[in-house]
């Protein structure tokens, strides 16, 4: 397969993520458009390690994927922390920095 | 039609379309699920493109931990019904949506009209390789990661521990 | 040999200019002797599970259908066949339908990497333990799926219980996973396999003296990972009913349940080639027959190890009582995680030090067999002791 059309998906679905970040309010569906975003960086990565038969780009995945989990651990727990204070994931409501 | 073609699309398919229904779905729980389907199409494109042990750790890491501990997540903070609020305040959508539109459009007509050269490189073994990039090249952020992972294990704990105590009390 | 997933499918079926139909062919051709070996896995296993459990509590077990009943689960495929496909009215229809299939996927890819005998192989991959593990915990969010989906709470206890506890016991899971490729130097299981050839004492159990160590903590992990008692909590019947498949009847509960006992035959598979030599017999002179005859005596070989196992993981569901929750998470946090970083750092550390001689792996099995005299002697003291204290007229605390 040609190697734009990876390029293409891995855009097409940063920029899901990135639609999906700006328009939905819960914290969770944040979560999965980070993930999606990252997902499509991944894929450049990969792409490109293989047009430019380096391996260099597996390796930042690899770091990508590590990354992740720990987003994602420290995030949800800090979203739990979060929900037993004030009850709600909605990123609208929780204003309490503002001042 | 090439059989690499065909498996190709089946995982663009396989991609794209959950992505899309995570983004407008109304059901969060049903999101979660449909970002297996994402999470599996990259893995299997990841395959697709000779990276078979990233496409395995996609499926270890991405697959049997972070979307298992998504629905914990939305498990655990449910106090109504699954479905949330549709999409944020209006005004917000439609320039979202425009700007969405108008970028992967600018995007994706860029990257088309590249014109790269096409290398199809015979698949290898990759897990070797990667291991001798981490223990080599790569040592240190490959180290500093490590103590990262650590640092959020015990974090994460504390957070989620710490929280549970103040709601006992 | 090595081989990454996508240059196997195109040496296995020369693909290379071939078009749609072939790819469907070759994935025919594979799943088709796969679908039949998990099958008569189930219906073996099951059959043992019966009557093993009815020899453990003194009864015969079912005698009726065939010979010692060896063709009552046949009879019941049959039966849950016939039944009506029930959903649930406020059931999440396709997630409930999709379930299923995700379990039962998860169980049956991995059989693709699992080695009968050298050439009995369907996919010798590069990094085939690494698959299978990764595989393997596709299972916990199909069984998280089909617990939500069901609408009920029961179902949904036991999927989160199972989910925990799936995605905490991989962790010791694939550090004993680790020890086997630390001491082979590859993931393929098919080298690892050829790594312990020669006689019974190079087999990695015996290689360095914290391989059984390793053994035991993977064997409890994979309990866990396939929620056999004693860590059947998603499932137990006195508290939830039966845990996330209540809601599934007729066909549908019996691919569970095929999954399950598939998933029982793949870690004790793995198990067989980590730590038991794979299809080696541990008689050179044996192992040296090449051609069929060599690879059916392997696959044979194979097979009865691995159902060996499997009897010990039957053999301890109906001995143990069940643990709670909280003993399960401590278990694997607490003990399995620490000690087995610790055997992993001394194994590597051995591995680098120490060279391979067969004189410490007779040493090892003199040793284990001593220590599993001694264990006997205590055990039965102690079981002597427990007499004389129960036979006492009051009870002393």
């Amino acid at each position: 397969m040609q190697t734009q059309a990876y390029l293409v998906v891995a855009t097409l679905i940063f920029l899901i993520g990135a639609m999906g970040f700006l328009i939905r309010r819960n914290i969770l569906v944040l979560f999965m458009s980070i993930e999606l975003m990252l997902n499509g960086a991944a894929m450049l990565f990969v792409t490109f390690s293989r047009q430019l038969r380096q391996m260099d780009g597996h390796v930042f995945v690899f770091f990508i994927i590590a990354l992740a989990a720990a987003e994602a651990a420290v995030g949800l727990s800090i979203l739990i922390a979060i929900f037993r204070l004030k009850h709600r994931v909605n990123v609208d409501e929780l204003t309490e920095l503002k001042g | 039609m090439n059989w690499e073609a065909v498996v190709f699309w089946a995982m663009a398919t396989l991609v794209l379309v959950p992505a899309f229904a995570i983004v407008f779905s109304r059901n969060i729980v049903h999101m979660a699920f449909w970002l297996l389907g994402t999470l599996m199409g990259v893995s299997g494109l990841y395959l697709l493109l000779g990276a078979d042990f990233l496409g395995m750790t996609q499926i270890f890491v991405y697959i049997g931990g972070i979307n298992v501990l998504l629905l914990f997540g939305i498990m655990l903070t449910r106090s109504e019904p699954v479905y949330v609020r549709r999409l944020a305040k209006r005004p917000k959508l439609a320039p979202g949506l425009i700007i969405g539109a108008f970028t992967a459009f600018t995007l994706v007509s860029a990257l088309l009209g590249a014109g790269w050269r096409n290398v199809p490189g015979e698949p290898t073994e990759t897990a070797g390789i990667l291991g001798a990039f981490l223990l080599s090249e790569y040592i240190l952020p490959f180290e500093i990661i490590s103590v990262l992972l650590l640092v959020v294990l015990i974090g994460a704990a504390y957070i989620a521990r710490r929280g549970s105590r103040e709601g006992a009390e | 040999m090595t081989y990454t997933i996508v240059n196997h499918v195109l040496d296995y079926f020369e693909l290379e200019q071939g078009g749609l139909w072939s790819l469907i062919g070759a994935i025919a051709v594979w799943a088709a002797p796969i679908t039949g070996f998990v099958a008569i896995v189930g219906l073996v296993s099951i059959w043992l599970e019966r009557k093993i459990s009815a020899h453990i509590q003194c009864r015969l077990g079912p005698m009726e259908v065939g010979p010692h009943g060896l063709l009552q689960t046949l009879a019941d495929g049959i039966k849950l066949l016939g039944k009506e496909d029930l959903v649930p009215k406020n059931a999440d229809r396709a997630l409930f339908a999709l379930a299923p299939m995700m379990v039962f996927a998860a169980t049956f890819v991995s059989f693709a990497c699992i080695p009968f005998s050298e050439k009995a192989i369907i996919a010798d991959l590069d990094i085939g333990i690494f698959f299978i593990a990764a595989v393997g915990s596709l299972e916990a969010i199909g069984v998280v799926m089909a617990g939500w989906s069901s609408n009920n709470k029961w179902s949904l206890f036991g999927a989160v219980r199972a989910a925990t506890q799936v995605v905490s016991y991989e962790i010791p899971l694939s550090l004993a996973l680790l020890a086997g490729v630390l001491c082979a130097g590859s993931m393929s299981l098919v080298d690892i396999s050829q790594a312990q050839g020669g006689w019974i004492w190079s087999w990695f159990i015996f290689r360095n003296p914290f391989m059984w160590i390793m053994f035991l903590i993977y064997f409890i992990a994979s309990l866990a990972e396939c929620q056999r008692a004693p860590f059947d909590l998603p499932e137990a019947e006195s508290e939830l009913v039966s845990g996330f498949h209540t809601e599934y009847s007729g066909m549908r509960f019996a691919i569970f349940f095929l999954a399950e006992y598939g998933k029982m035959y793949v870690v004790s598979a793995v198990g067989v080639v980590l730590f038991f030599g794979g299809w080696l017999s541990g008689i050179p002179a044996i192992d040296g027959i090449g051609g069929i005859t060599g690879n059916l005596i392997g696959a044979g070989v194979m097979i009865t190890k691995s159902f060996l196992l499997v009897c010990v993981q039957m053999w301890i569901r109906w001995t143990l009582p069940r643990i709670r929750l909280d003993q399960v998470m401590d278990l694997c946090l607490k003990y399995l995680l620490p000690i087995s970083l610790v055997c992993l750092m001394l194994i590597a550390v051995w591995q680098g030090l120490m060279p391979t001689f067969d004189e410490f792996g007779i040493a090892m099995i003199a040793a284990m067999a001593l220590g599993f005299m001694q264990m006997r002697r205590i055990y039965r003291k102690a079981i002597e002791a427990s007499k004389t204290r129960l036979s006492l007229p009051t009870m002393k605390v």
